[in-house]
């Protein structure tokens, strides 16, 4: 029975469409919030972007919340005096989203207000949020983040960005793509014919690592998301890969093989000076900072087949994290440094993104597409992104840390791949 | 001139060994196109024979120790690069299968499985440059074993 439950949910994938992104729901968490979002009143020209469109989809994304849209609407209020509680009702609306937007001197404000629908009272007090023509875009992000914290109490991520890479075949070519959560507003980072891998914010959003070819061979290079300003950390003979930010934003974890076999290495972004972290003749790489930067995680063959381990810094006491499955690579730590999240796969079994509890051991597996990696978790702790593959194509999907939803983002013109989930800002 | 008979035999024999070795090789993988050499050997000339040496070795899947196969054809490169000082650049890569930054050090450690045996055999290490693309350049692209097969390979170049 639960069995036959799961694969309705499974089938019932739904699509949800906005401004150029559609997001589609493939397996959604069993009682989600409904809202109703109206269209956001204006009595001006047509705007370039539609505010409770995106707030709609930026809800839906979060896999919590099922948004209603205006054309299933029975009644439309502008204010909490026109509200008839029982159109909602009908309509299974748990809570109302309604808003406006004026206009002055090219400065666009849109205020706002949230009713439960269920208590027949406001939640939310008018909220007036304010921006330029380019900024409609926050804006409703900014909106979605209060609605959603205000109904889970869970600090929303719509604000937040990704950086991803973006790879093109004949002739190759491989773009470093930053965009909003959604997919929206791509702007090209970097670009080049060699490929380019491992993107990483640095802990306070403002620059990216990531390894290029473009000299023929791998290197480590970090880059200011303002200025475009570039800087080469690593230029050694072997691998430059993986690099990985300690959570104070002073020092690189990276692989190397400068000494010949692949180790983890770190590096001090003052003063240059390089720190080797492991020695065992197997591969050592894909470092991954505890919380508190007192260790590292990382993958390594130690122990024949890919697992995963965890060094503290200070001792250099080496320890197994991971048991299940004969897969586990790549390692990323859930902000509240609770959960490991991995590529995991099990004899016989595709490679899926698993969620390891660090103190019992016991995982659950997140997803279950074929070709699954390069998790990356949003800085609220509730979401992950990664890479996966749907008819040859390479897309982005993103999934609860508690494996109740998955959802896929819309494909781009190229294969998308290795996304990396900035702090908040 | 005996000797550069006897000479000639020998080198004849190595790849002839090297060549049923691939035939071999090819039979284990039926699925895939072409690990480069034909199974049916021909037998005439045997004066043009180095240059038919194959320039990809293969790998098992998550393995960087070299196979019998891949053995034949270094052997084979080793005699021809021994006492040359022919720049030689070891490609490594990987399959799709796994994570990208494991695949880069395994097709490391693949290039360096080939390198350290042209060394063995007195190749000089100065000649011989070790890069991994791990899966970024497949030569096969499908996602069946069939393509990763043909991708977990060292180039020769």
């Amino acid at each position: 029975m639960k069995h036959f439950l799961l694969l309705i949910t499974m089938c019932m994938a739904s699509y949800v469409s906005a401004q150029g992104a559609n997001i589609i729901i493939d397996k959604g968490v069993d009682n989600p919030t409904r809202i109703a979002v109206d269209n956001f009143y204006y009595t001006g020209p047509k705007l370039s972007e539609d505010i409770g469109e995106i707030i709609r989809n930026d809800l839906n994304f979060s896999g919590l919340f099922e948004s209603i849209p205006p054309e299933r609407l029975i009644t439309h209020p502008r204010t909490e005096s026109e509200i008839r509680y029982h159109d909602f009702k009908t309509i299974k609306a748990e809570y109302l989203l309604i808003g406006g937007i004026t206009e002055q001197a090219g400065r666009y404000s849109a205020s706002y207000e949230l009713f439960d629908v269920i208590q027949q009272k406001r939640v939310l007090m008018k909220i007036t949020v304010d921006g330029s023509d380019s900024q409609l875009r926050d804006i409703a992000h900014k909106i979605s983040d209060k609605v959603f914290e205000t109904l889970t109490n869970i600090r929303g991520i719509f604000s937040t960005k990704i950086i991803y890479v973006e790879a093109f075949q004949r002739p190759a070519r491989s773009r470093l793509m930053l965009s909003d959560v959604d997919g929206a507003r791509p702007r090209q980072l970097f670009e080049s014919k060699q490929p380019i891998l491992s993107p990483v914010w640095s802990p306070d959003g403002t620059r990216v690592a990531y390894v290029s070819f473009e000299s023929s061979r791998p290197a480590i290079y970090v880059q200011s998301i303002a200025t475009g300003r570039k800087e080469q950390i690593t230029n050694f003979k072997g691998l430059n890969g993986a690099p990985a930010w300690s959570p104070d934003g002073q020092k690189l974890a990276m692989v190397l093989s400068k000494d010949d076999n692949p180790e983890i290495y770190t590096v001090d972004l003052a003063t240059r000076a390089f720190t080797r972290v492991t020695n065992m003749y197997a591969i050592d790489t894909e470092p991954s900072w505890t919380i508190d930067g007192t260790g590292i995680f990382f993958t390594s063959d130690r122990g024949v087949r890919p697992q995963i381990y965890k060094v503290t810094l200070a001792t250099g006491i080496t320890e197994r994290v991971t048991f299940d499955g004969d897969y586990n690579a790549r390692g990323r730590v859930s902000p509240d440094g609770k959960s490991l999240v991995m590529v995991n796969k099990r004899p016989g079994g595709n490679y899926q993104i698993a969620a390891q509890d660090l103190k019992s051991g016991n995982i659950r597996i997140l997803t279950e597409t074929n070709y699954d990696e390069s998790p990356t978790i949003a800085p609220n702790g509730a979401m992950l992104m990664y890479a996966t593959n749907i008819g040859g194509k390479g897309i982005l999907g993103a999934a609860s840390l508690d494996a109740k939803y998955k959802v896929r983002l819309p494909g781009k013109q190229g294969d998308v791949r290795e996304p990396a989930w900035s702090p908040f800002f | 001139m005996i000797t550069k008979a006897i000479k000639q035999g020998l080198t004849f024999a190595v790849v002839m060994a090297f060549l049923v070795g691939c035939s071999s090789a090819s039979d284990k993988k039926k699925t895939t196109a072409a690990p480069a050499q034909t199974t049916t050997p021909v037998v005439q000339e045997a004066a043009p024979v180095v240059q038919e040496v194959a320039n990809v070795v293969y790998f098992e899947f998550n393995k960087y120790d070299l196979t019998p196969e891949a053995r034949a054809i270094l052997l084979a490169h080793a005699e021809k690069l021994k006492g040359s000082s022919v720049a030689v650049r070891l490609e490594g890569h990987a399959s799709e299968e796994g994570s990208r930054e494991y695949n880069m050090a395994l097709g490391e450690k693949r290039a360096k499985s080939a390198r350290d045996f042209l060394v063995l055999q007195g190749v000089k290490a100065a000649s011989l440059e070790t890069v991994s693309y791990g899966e970024e350049r497949p030569v096969a692209t499908g996602h069946d074993e069939a393509s990763y097969t043909q991708n977990r390979r060292v180039e020769i170049k």
